[in-house]
């Protein structure tokens, strides 16, 4: 019992991880049949932006959640703006061009991501900082869960409500789901998809950056290929759920984690990945399209 | 004046030149018919009204107003709604959010009138306001479709072959429909391949062949003449619909 209880909160925790990440993916994709191969990399250098925020301005005497928070601030400015100008540089001008122009652009822009932040960071492993925040961890029938944890939990579960309440009961949101049906019948609406997508780049990478920052955060580390790490990850919890899916990519990063956790927790550690990977290419072989994708088939 | 100003519109689909050089003009109120076969250049004149096509040369001026390079989305803010052909209604939102979206370009306390004025002209949409537009029949799509075009308080409203795969007589209420929007002082420009039914509503029509337009006049002179009823009447067919559809 306490192994279970244990591993559905590891698992969620990752799990959040990855659904935060992967709602990138599936936004990008949704509107512009795109995936944004530059997504983890995006994510993973809001965690090194984070870093560096949390090592200088560590010994300021400001308290621990204080910093983390401005932290993350700037992390999710930063990427967002990095997320938009990506687009604006990489991606809009190979909109009309053929579809493989715009996936080598994609792999291109990850690769100089992740070789910017092994330029500005290094090579190394870099190391969180400890002490940040409450050292608390409950124990409850065998299961010990520390307070990071609850605290990625709840956020994942907290941003993850208000894009969904954004993205079903707003104008804009209404008008970002048109336009990931069908682009020139949303221009007949009035709007301006080019906006639509300048948000999704925006909102994207600002998951994003929350996501790599808690990675970052739950593991005490961070290094430069990262990206394509967890990006993977976040990208196949995409899939599994039905890309271009919104509730798709949550259920899809939560169940990830979840498979992963359980995998490491009952079988072992080194054999979470294959088994992880099992369970996915079994799913998709009975739903090629993803748990709550339909839309996808008659897309592509 | 006229509303719908084109002169010499030129337009390339890829290699094509798919209108070579087109001149009309609509005057406000008015119902303008556009009649040709496939591929006669019909949906492209459209597209390029609305701005979803850019024009290689030739100018639209719309209320005095030169619309020829604005994006779809500004088209829209100065008053020309379209509902395109093929209907294109958003399948997986529901009906009242197809025609939320409509007034998209609207301010937020106006929507409720607009809503309430589109339900009364097609009560079947009021009926299925929370279903999936994609579960709609093709006669209620095609409401839709139009309703959602009128959510944007157009004063001139574009409808790309409103009877498209419809049965005869959902075709007729459409139109009747139409008859309705345009009494309430929209001016209309429609395009369609029932040219008995298009001319039977408008005031005037222009026939397109290849990208050309090969004749033009009252739409009672043009139901009449001899040219027409070979070429888009079938002659002696009664039912209203063209041998070309």
């Amino acid at each position: 019992m306490g192994t279970f209880i244990q591993q559905v909160f590891n698992g969620l925790t990752v799990g959040g991880i990855y659904a935060l990440i992967a709602l990138g993916y599936t936004m990008v994709y949704g509107v512009m049949r795109l995936i944004n191969f530059a997504h983890g990399d995006l994510c993973i250098l809001g965690a090194f932006i984070g870093l560096t925020m949390l090592t200088s301005t560590a010994g300021s005497g400001h308290p621990g959640p204080a910093l983390l928070l401005l932290a993350f601030v700037v992390a999710i400015v930063l990427v967002a703006a990095a997320g938009v100008v990506l687009e604006l540089v990489a991606y809009r001008p190979l909109r009309k061009a053929d579809r493989l122009a715009a996936v080598i652009s994609a792999l291109g822009a990850s690769l100089l991501i992740e070789n910017g932040i092994m330029l500005i960071w290094g090579p190394e492993v870099a190391v969180f900082p400890s002490g940040l925040l409450p050292r608390i961890t409950w124990h409850a029938a065998g299961a010990s869960i520390s307070f990071v944890q609850v605290m990625i939990i709840v956020a994942s579960i907290f941003l993850m409500a208000a894009l969904y309440l954004f993205v079903n009961h707003t104008r804009f949101g209404t008008a970002i789901r048109a336009a990931a049906i069908d682009q020139d019948a949303a221009r007949l609406m009035g709007i301006n998809v080019n906006r639509v997508i300048a948000i999704v780049f925006v909102i994207g990478p600002t998951l994003g950056a929350v996501g790599g920052l808690f990675i970052g955060i739950y593991y005490r580390e961070a290094y430069f290929t990262m990206g394509w790490t967890y990006g993977l990850y976040a990208f196949i919890a995409a899939i599994l759920g039905g890309i271009g899916n919104i509730p798709g990519a949550m259920l899809g990063g939560v169940l990830l984690g979840l498979f992963n956790a359980f995998a490491a927790g009952y079988v072992s550690s080194s054999w979470q990945n294959a088994i992880t990977f099992a369970l996915l290419i079994a799913i998709l072989l009975v739903r090629p399209t993803g748990l709550l994708g339909e839309r996808v088939a008659e897309k592509v | 004046m006229s509303l719908l100003d084109i002169a010499d519109l030129r337009v390339n689909y890829g290699q094509i030149e798919a209108l070579k050089g087109i001149s009309l003009t609509v005057s406000k109120r008015e119902i303008i018919a556009i009649l040709g076969a496939n591929g006669a250049g019909k949906t492209t004149l459209m597209r390029t009204i609305s701005g979803l096509l850019l024009p290689r040369s030739g100018t639209i001026h719309f209320d005095g107003v030169g619309i020829t390079k604005l994006g779809a989305d500004r088209i829209v803010r100065r008053g020309i709604a379209q509902s395109p052909e093929g209907r294109r209604v958003f399948g997986t939102l529901t009906v009242l959010e197809n025609l939320r979206l409509g007034g998209f370009t609207r301010p937020h306390g106006e929507i409720a009138g607009s809503l309430d004025f589109v339900m009364s002209m097609f009560p079947r949409l009021a009926e299925r306001r929370g279903q999936f537009a994609g579960t709609l029949s093709g006669g209620e799509q095609q409401m839709l479709a139009i309703g959602r075009a009128l959510m944007a308080k157009p004063r001139l409203l574009l409808l790309d072959e409103p009877s498209l795969g419809l049965a005869p007589i959902i075709v007729q209420a459409i139109f009747r429909s139409l008859r309705q929007i345009a009494r309430t002082g929209v001016t209309v420009l429609l395009v369609e391949q029932n040219a008995r039914m298009a001319l039977k509503l408008a005031d005037r029509g222009y026939v397109l062949e290849v990208g050309r337009i090969v004749l033009t006049g009252e739409a009672d002179t043009l139901l009449g003449s001899s040219e027409i009823q070979t070429a888009y009447l079938g002659g002696e067919r009664s039912d209203g619909a063209s041998l070309l559809s």
